[in-house]
C-alpha cells in the first residue's frame, strides 16, 4: 500500500565522500516489505526543486518502524536533503515499485548479489532478507576508489563479500564481473542494482543460463506509474510498443525481460 | 445546493476540478490512493489509433519551478483504450473527456468517432497542441487555418461536444481561440505546456532524448493566466483552465481570468492527493472571498457583473 506521510529524521551522516546514510522514522515502515522497493521524497516544501527524488530502501528495522536510505548528493534536491537533521520531518510517499523476488531462491541456495556504487545500498536490504530465509549470500561490490566504499562491514557480516575498485585502490582492481570470472564463484541467482554498463555485462554473461534479476533506475516524475516518463523497452515488443515503467512495474525485471 | 457544481457543455460536473491528461495516465494508478469518483472528471492519457511507444529516455528534466517532458504520446491505442481502459473506468461516478491525438486528420477523426460513442466518455479533448511528436500535433495547433478545418471535420463525427486544447507555442492565443470557434468547437482547455529545453553541464547535450519538452507546473500559471483572460474576453466558449495549479487559490485566480473549470496537471506529481484535497478547500476558500457559487466567479477580472452562462444546450 502507498502511503504519504512526514517521517522525522533519526540520524543522517555522511558514511563516503558525498554518500549520506539517513534514517527515518515513520508508519509508512509497516508497509515496506519486499528489498529493492523505493521511496518517493519531497526535499523541501514549496516549488522549488519541484519534483520528488526517487530513492532506493536500504534497510528496513520493522520493530523500531525505521528504515534506512542511503543516497548520493548529485545536484540540488540531494544537497538540500543533506541539510536535514535529526528531528526534522521529511514528506515520503512510499513504499513504491516492485522490488527483488526473495522467493526464487530456495534455502540452501546461493544468491549472489552484485551492486555497483550507489546501487549498492538496496542489495543490504535484500541480502538480509535472503539470509533470514536459509540462502547463503555472496556480495562481489564495485566502487570507484577506496574512499567511495561503504557499508562493506555490514555486507560482511551477512556472507563473503568481494570489493572491486575501478583504480584499484581498495579490493580488487576492475569491474565486478571479472572478480566473479576470475574467482570462478558459483551461484544459483544473481541480483544486481548498478550502473547500465554493468547490468548490461551481467545480464549478456548470466541471462542466458541463470536466473538474473536487475533494478533499473530512470529520470521520473509521479513515480507510481501514471506520467509515463520512466519507461524501458521489452525484449518481446510485437508492435513496437511494449514497455514496462520503471517505477511501477520495476524497478526490478528479470533480466530476460527487459531491453537494457 | 452544490457550490461546487459546473454545467459545460456535455458535462455535469459536481465540481470543477479535474486531472489534465497526460498526468493521470487512465486514472489505476490514482484509484490506489482515494476514490475517483471524488474528482469533477478525469481527463485521461492522450489517445491515438495505433499504439505509440513515445520517445526515448531521459522524457523529464526538472526546471525552477516546473518541469520539462517529452513522453511522446505513448499509449496503448484506441482498442485498447476503448476496450480496457474506458470500461475498467465505469466503476466511478465520474465523466470522461478524451483526449483525441494523432499525426493525420483522418487519425483524429477515426479516434473522435469512436472513441466518442463509449457511454462514459462525455466530451473530447482535441490535442492539436502537443509539442513532442515529430508530426502532426504542433501543425494543426499552430496555424489557424488548420485547426479551424481539424475541428470541423471532428465536430462531424463525434457524438459528444469537443473541446479544443489550445497550445501557447503560437503568435496569436485569441485568433487560434477564434479559429476552432468559427470550426465549431464547444469549448476550450488551455494551456498545453510551453516548449523548452535544459542542457547537461557534464555533457554540454540537451537533457532530454527529444531534445526539446514541454514546460509545466507553477513556473507557466502566470502566462495560462495571462491567455485565459485574454481568450475569455474574445470567444464565446469555456474555458477549462489549466498550467500550474496547485492550490485552491490557484483555481479561483483561474475562475477569475475567464475559466469554467480547471485540470491540474504536474502538481499530481508532487503530492498524488492533490486534487482531492483541492476540491475539499474549494468551499472554506470560496466563504473567505464571499462566492456563492463557483461559477459565479468566471471572469470576474475582467468583468465586474458577472455570471457567465457558458452552456449552450
Amino acid at each position: 500500500m502507498i502511503n504519504n506521510e512526514l517521517c522525522t529524521v533519526v540520524s543522517h551522516k555522511e558514511i563516503a565522500p558525498s554518500v549520506f546514510e539517513l534514517i527515518l522514522e515513520g508508519e509508512l515502515t509497516s508497509s515496506m516489505n519486499e528489498p529493492g522497493q523505493f521511496v518517493h521524497v519531497r526535499v523541501a516544501g514549496g516549488i522549488d526543486p519541484l519534483l520528488r527524488r526517487p530513492l532506493s530502501i536500504a534497510d528496513i528495522i520493522k520493530e523500531k518502524n525505521q528504515f534506512t536510505l542511503i543516497y548520493r548528493v548529485q545536484g540540488r534536491g540531494t544537497s538540500i536533503l543533506a541539510g536535514k537533521r535529526p528531528g526534522d520531518k521529511i514528506d515520503i510517499l512510499g513504499p513504491l515499485g516492485h522490488g527483488f523476488p526473495v522467493s526464487e531462491v530456495k534455502p540452501g541456495d546461493t544468491a549472489l548479489l552484485v551492486g555497483g556504487g550507489i546501487g549498492v545500498p538496496p542489495l543490504y536490504e535484500l541480502s538480509k532478507q535472503l539470509r533470514e530465509q536459509g540462502v547463503k549470500v555472496i556480495h562481489v561490490l564495485g566502487f570507484q576508489t577506496k574512499e567511495a566504499v561503504f557499508y562493506e562491514d555490514a555486507f560482511r557480516q551477512l556472507g563473503e563479500t568481494f570489493i572491486a575498485t575501478d583504480d584499484g585502490s581498495y579490493g580488487e582492481k576492475g569491474f565486478v564481473t571479472d572478480v566473479i570470472k576470475n574467482r570462478e564463484i558459483a551461484f544459483d541467482c544473481l541480483y544486481s542494482c548498478g550502473p547500465i554498463p554493468m547490468l548490461k555485462a551481467l545480464k549478456n554473461a548470466y541471462g542466458k543460463d541463470k536466473k538474473v534479476y536487475l533494478s533499473l533506475e530512470e529520470r521520473m516524475a509521479c513515480g507510481i506509474g501514471a506520467c509515463f516518463a520512466c519507461v524501458c523497452r521489452m525484449s518481446e515488443d510485437p508492435d513496437d510498443s511494449s514497455y514496462k515503467r520503471i517505477c511501477s512495474d520495476g524497478p526490478v525485471f528479470a533480466a530476460e525481460e527487459v531491453l537494457l | 445546493m452544490n457550490r461546487l457544481s459546473v454545467e459545460l457543455p456535455g458535462l455535469s460536473l459536481k465540481n470543477p476540478v479535474m486531472p489534465a491528461s497526460g498526468c493521470f495516465g487512465f486514472g489505476r494508478e490514482f484509484s490506489q490512493l482515494y476514490d475517483l469518483s471524488e474528482l469533477g472528471a478525469i481527463m485521461i492519457k492522450a489517445t491515438t489509433v495505433e499504439p505509440r511507444f513515445g520517445n526515448a529516455t531521459p522524457r523529464v528534466a526538472e526546471t525552477p519551478g516546473g518541469m520539462l517532458n517529452a513522453i511522446g504520446l505513448q499509449n496503448p491505442g484506441l482498442e485498447k483504450v476503448i476496450e480496457e481502459e474506458l470500461p475498467w473506468l465505469e466503476q466511478f461516478d465520474v465523466p470522461i473527456i478524451a483526449n483525441v491525438a494523432g499525426s493525420y486528420e483522418e487519425d483524429y477523426v477515426e479516434v473522435a468517432r469512436e472513441i466518442s460513442k463509449v457511454k462514459n466518455v462525455h466530451a473530447l479533448e482535441l490535442n492539436i497542441s502537443c509539442p513532442n511528436v515529430k508530426t502532426g500535433g504542433i501543425a494543426f495547433g499552430t496555424i489557424p487555418e488548420v485547426a479551424k478545418s481539424l475541428t470541423k471535420k471532428v465536430k462531424e463525427v463525434s457524438s459528444v461536444p469537443v473541446y479544443v486544447k489550445l497550445s501557447p507555442n503560437v503568435r496569436d492565443i485569441v485568433e487560434m481561440a477564434k479559429a476552432v470557434e468559427e470550426g465549431g468547437a464547444d469549448g476550450l482547455t488551455m494551456i498545453n505546456t510551453l516548449l523548452g529545453m535544459r542542457i547537461d553541464l557534464q555533457t554540454g547535450k540537451p537533457v532530454l532524448a527529444n531534445k526539446t519538452g514541454g514546460l509545466s507546473g507553477p513556473a507557466i500559471k502566470p502566462v495560462a493566466l495571462r491567455m485565459i483572460y485574454e481568450v475569455s474576453q474574445n470567444v464565446d466558449l469555456p474555458i477549462i483552465g489549466m498550467g500550474g495549479i496547485q492550490s485552491a487559490e490557484d483555481v479561483i485566480e483561474f475562475f477569475y481570468a475567464g475559466a469554467s473549470a480547471v485540470a491540474v496537471g504536474t502538481a499530481n506529481f508532487v503530492d498524488p492527493f492533490v486534487c482531492p484535497k483541492i476540491i475539499k478547500e474549494l468551499p472554506e476558500l470560496m466563504d473567505r472571498l464571499g462566492i456563492d457559487h463557483i461559477s459565479d466567479c468566471t471572469g470576474r477580472s475582467w468583468n465586474k457583473h458577472a455570471r457567465i452562462a457558458h452552456y449552450r444546450p
